[in-house]
């Protein structure tokens, strides 16, 4: 135990010294380098500055609407739902999901409605929908802003972001840059 | 083929094709050969060895490695207590976050030390700065001590007679510095060209384009990530883990994040064949431990890709597959994969809630924890394989009537009564802990209520989950279990304390009493350990002690919610 105590005190304390300070430091000089100096990639329109990777709630009509979160987009507190596939409310939730979502969006579908757009993200703070979730809204937006559907469509195809190199992961659609995208459109 | 599928395929290929040489690059490491970054490392680690007061050359004995991994281990405990019962009042808080109450504290100073990172606390709410680079030395140093004992077990191994087994600092100190810090180094880049965030200023505050006033939590994320991925750590900077858009921004760091999670866990396999200079061995544990890693892997995929079957119900097409608890950027099926990385090697990162899981993929996650060897936690997973080699040994010789030998050395009554021990310990502490928490919660479901977050079958699923990721140091959680309480940070704590410890003492014990023994050379009557025939005896063993114990839980939890689903 003796043998061991001082070496192990003086060793862990340079290591303190080393991992957590000198690392760290290392790695917040690197990320100078980065744009915004590593403070999160951020997008600027019209003079408004938003973190282009951190998912906003979008509910109006006028929108594309993100999906669903369990904390309200709250970007100092994420979370998911941590509710059960069985779980009879969580089913009932969603169930309301899909009923509001008929509400507003008439003329749809319900088989055209993607499973992405009335389940809450892991993080709460999802910054995508899939193509089918952007998709799925046109018609209502259309009607809304007074553009027409094969205009939204062809933002929307532009919007859409492909899988890695083309051959890996999901096709999808940034929200926040869509509706910025749609913005600019007027 | 679908793209999902074609991402999956490709991490798998690209995380073995690096492993390969990585592996060789650890074994010369611990063989004390020269590599190519002796020039920046040797410089280096003589400054550890000079300030630690070491002398990295003296010999140890298996006793006396044990007593230099418990006692620096106590000492971080005591220093992590401190840490984070005073973060408030310390420097680097900008967010004012407060201190942890004591139950807290104890709980998490246990799981960082114990390299589970089960974290009861979120990180944007219950962490200063300061607490967090503290966490993320434990992260360095915890994986370290873990690869540094498996290296103990490695020399022990060797065909000779010995008594002393090299030096328990040297192989800590060249862990950290030749093997975690230039990987940690090089990913933590690629995160913060890759959108993590890496800087000391506090919250933000955005107003989005709804007009809403939005705090933006941010940090020193990436270097934090960086070894939090790659010393099978887990815990997360944000309280979402990496499922967080700043934790994880894009499938690009996704793949990155993923690879890390098992890249050293199998690069120790490869190093082992290359120190003992038994290739066909390595090559048959890798087998094993993939034979079994796929079995879990490809119904976990398919369940999550089929999507939860009560919302196919409610007419919704789920061509994503099942979305709760999942981010679009990442999909299900690299989701799922991600699922049985972390839990099958003792990561317990996460990029999508395993509480959302549909109930056949939380089986198989929690299976992969069970057994806790399939690739296994840096250094500690081999270990656990380890005792199963040393099971499978045995009996197998048994039933051809030989006496048990593994690797020239005799295996006798001592190490076969360690061996059983520290087998059955796992299940032990899983079922014996879980029970307890259902007997408490069934006598008082009122006042416990805030315990569970589903009902039935899936309520009893979240305590199962999170007793068996303490024991198996694992750190991921069914996160609706409200797990902030005395109860729960005290209980968990214990479990890790005696899932981390005895597992590391067990097989030390045994390579340390087997390497002093006199070296048998092989002949015509030895029992081979690199045929695909001892390969198929150890998975059953496995199968039939870790995964046959757990399975009247199991059914209890998922399986049955499998059927009410149908």
């Amino acid at each position: 135990m003796k043998t061991n105590i001082f070496p192990a005190i003086r060793l862990t304390l340079f290591c303190a010294l080393f991992f957590s300070g000198i690392y760290t430091v290392a790695i917040l000089g690197i990320a100078k380098f980065t744009p915004n100096n590593g403070k999160g990639q951020i997008i600027t329109q019209n003079g408004k500055t938003y973190y282009s990777n951190i998912g906003q709630s979008f509910t109006q009509d006028k929108y594309f609407n993100s999906r669903p979160s369990a904390v309200n987009y709250n970007a100092a507190g994420s979370a998911g739902s941590n509710k059960g596939p069985s779980n009879p409310t969580y089913l009932a939730e969603v169930q309301a999901r899909i009923d509001t979502f008929m509400v507003h969006n008439p003329g749809i579908n319900k088989a055209d409605i993607p499973s992405d757009l009335v389940t809450a993200s892991g993080s709460g703070l999802d910054p995508n929908i899939s193509v089918e979730g952007a998709k799925v809204q046109i018609k209502r937006i259309a009607k809304v802003r007074n553009i027409s559907e094969e205009k939204l469509l062809e933002l929307v195809d532009k919007q859409t972001e492909k899988p890695l190199f083309g051959l890996m992961g999901t096709s999808k659609i940034n929200v926040l840059k869509l509706n910025l995208a749609l913005e600019n459109n007027k | 083929m679908n793209t999902e599928i074609l991402g999956i395929i490709f991490m798998y290929v690209l995380v073995v094709a690096l492993a390969i040489p990585l592996g060789r690059y650890i074994g010369k490491i611990f063989n004390d050969e020269n590599t190519w970054l002796d020039s920046i490392f040797n410089p280096l680690d003589n400054a550890f060895y000079k300030i630690g007061g070491i002398d990295s050359q003296q010999q140890m004995t298996w006793k006396q490695h044990l007593m230099a991994l418990l006692t620096i281990n106590g000492l971080w405990f005591l220093i992590c207590m401190f840490v984070l019962t005073n973060m408030s009042w310390l420097p680097l808080n900008p967010d004012g976050n407060p201190s942890m109450t004591g139950d807290l504290a104890f709980n998490t100073s246990v799981s960082f030390i114990t390299n589970t990172n089960l974290q009861d606390y979120s990180g944007e709410s219950g962490m200063s700065y300061l607490g967090q680079l503290v966490l993320m030395l434990w992260q360095f140093i915890s994986a370290g001590c873990g690869i540094a004992i498996a290296a103990v077990v490695f020399m022990a191994m060797k065909e000779k007679t010995s008594e002393t087994l090299g030096n328990f600092y040297r192989f800590f100190v060249r862990s950290c510095t030749r093997i975690l810090l230039p990987l940690a180094f090089v990913t933590a880049i690629f995160y913060v060209f890759n959108g993590v965030p890496m800087t000391m200023e506090g919250k933000d505050t955005m107003i989005s384009m709804q007009g809403d006033s939005v705090q933006v939590s941010r940090g020193p994320v990436a270097g934090f990530l960086a070894i939090k991925q790659l010393g099978t750590n887990g815990g997360g900077f944000f309280g979402a883990n990496s499922a967080h858009p700043f934790e994880n921004p894009s499938y690009a760091t996704n793949m990155v994040e993923t690879i890390s999670i098992m890249l050293i866990p199998i690069a120790m396999i490869f190093a082992l064949g290359y120190i003992l200079k038994r290739k066909r061995l390595a090559y048959i544990i890798f087998g094993v431990m993939t034979l079994g890693f796929l079995l879990l892997l490809v119904p976990t995929v398919i369940s999550e890709i089929n999507g939860n079957h009560a919302i196919e119900k409610m007419g919704i097409t789920q061509n994503m597959g099942s979305m709760e608890g999942k981010e679009v950027r990442f999909g299900s099926a690299a989701s799922a994969y991600w699922a049985i990385n972390t839990t099958c090697t003792s990561n317990g990162s996460v990029n999508a809630m395993h509480d959302s899981l549909t109930p056949l993929s939380g089986m198989f996650a929690m299976l992969g924890m069970m057994i806790n060897s399939f690739y296994g936690g840096v250094g500690v997973g081999f270990l656990n394989f380890y005792i199963f080699m040393i099971l499978a040994v045995f009996i197998s010789s048994l039933m051809v009537g030989r006496t048990p030998e593994f690797l020239g050395k005799k295996v006798e009554a001592k190490e076969m009564k360690i061996a059983m021990i520290i087998a059955l310990l796992h299940p032990f502490l899983i079922l014996v802990s879980t029970s307890l928490s259902s007997y408490i919660f069934t006598n008082n479901p009122t006042e416990y209520a805030g315990w569970l977050a589903n009902p039935g079958n899936h309520g009893f699923s979240e305590m199962l989950y999170q007793f068996t990721s303490s024991s198996a140091n694992n750190g991921s959680g069914f996160e609706g279990l409200g797990d902030n309480t005395p109860f729960w940070n005290i209980s968990t704590g214990i479990v890790m304390l005696m899932g981390r410890y005895l597992p590391i003492i067990g097989p030390v014990a045994i390579a340390g009493i087997l390497a002093r023994k006199k070296f048998i050379p092989e002949s015509a009557g030895t029992l081979k350990t690199d045929t695909s025939t001892f390969g198929l005896m150890i998975f059953a063993v496995i199968a039939l002690v870790a995964a046959l114990s757990f399975f009247p839980a199991l059914t209890l939890g998922p399986i049955a919610e499998y059927f009410s689903l149908k």
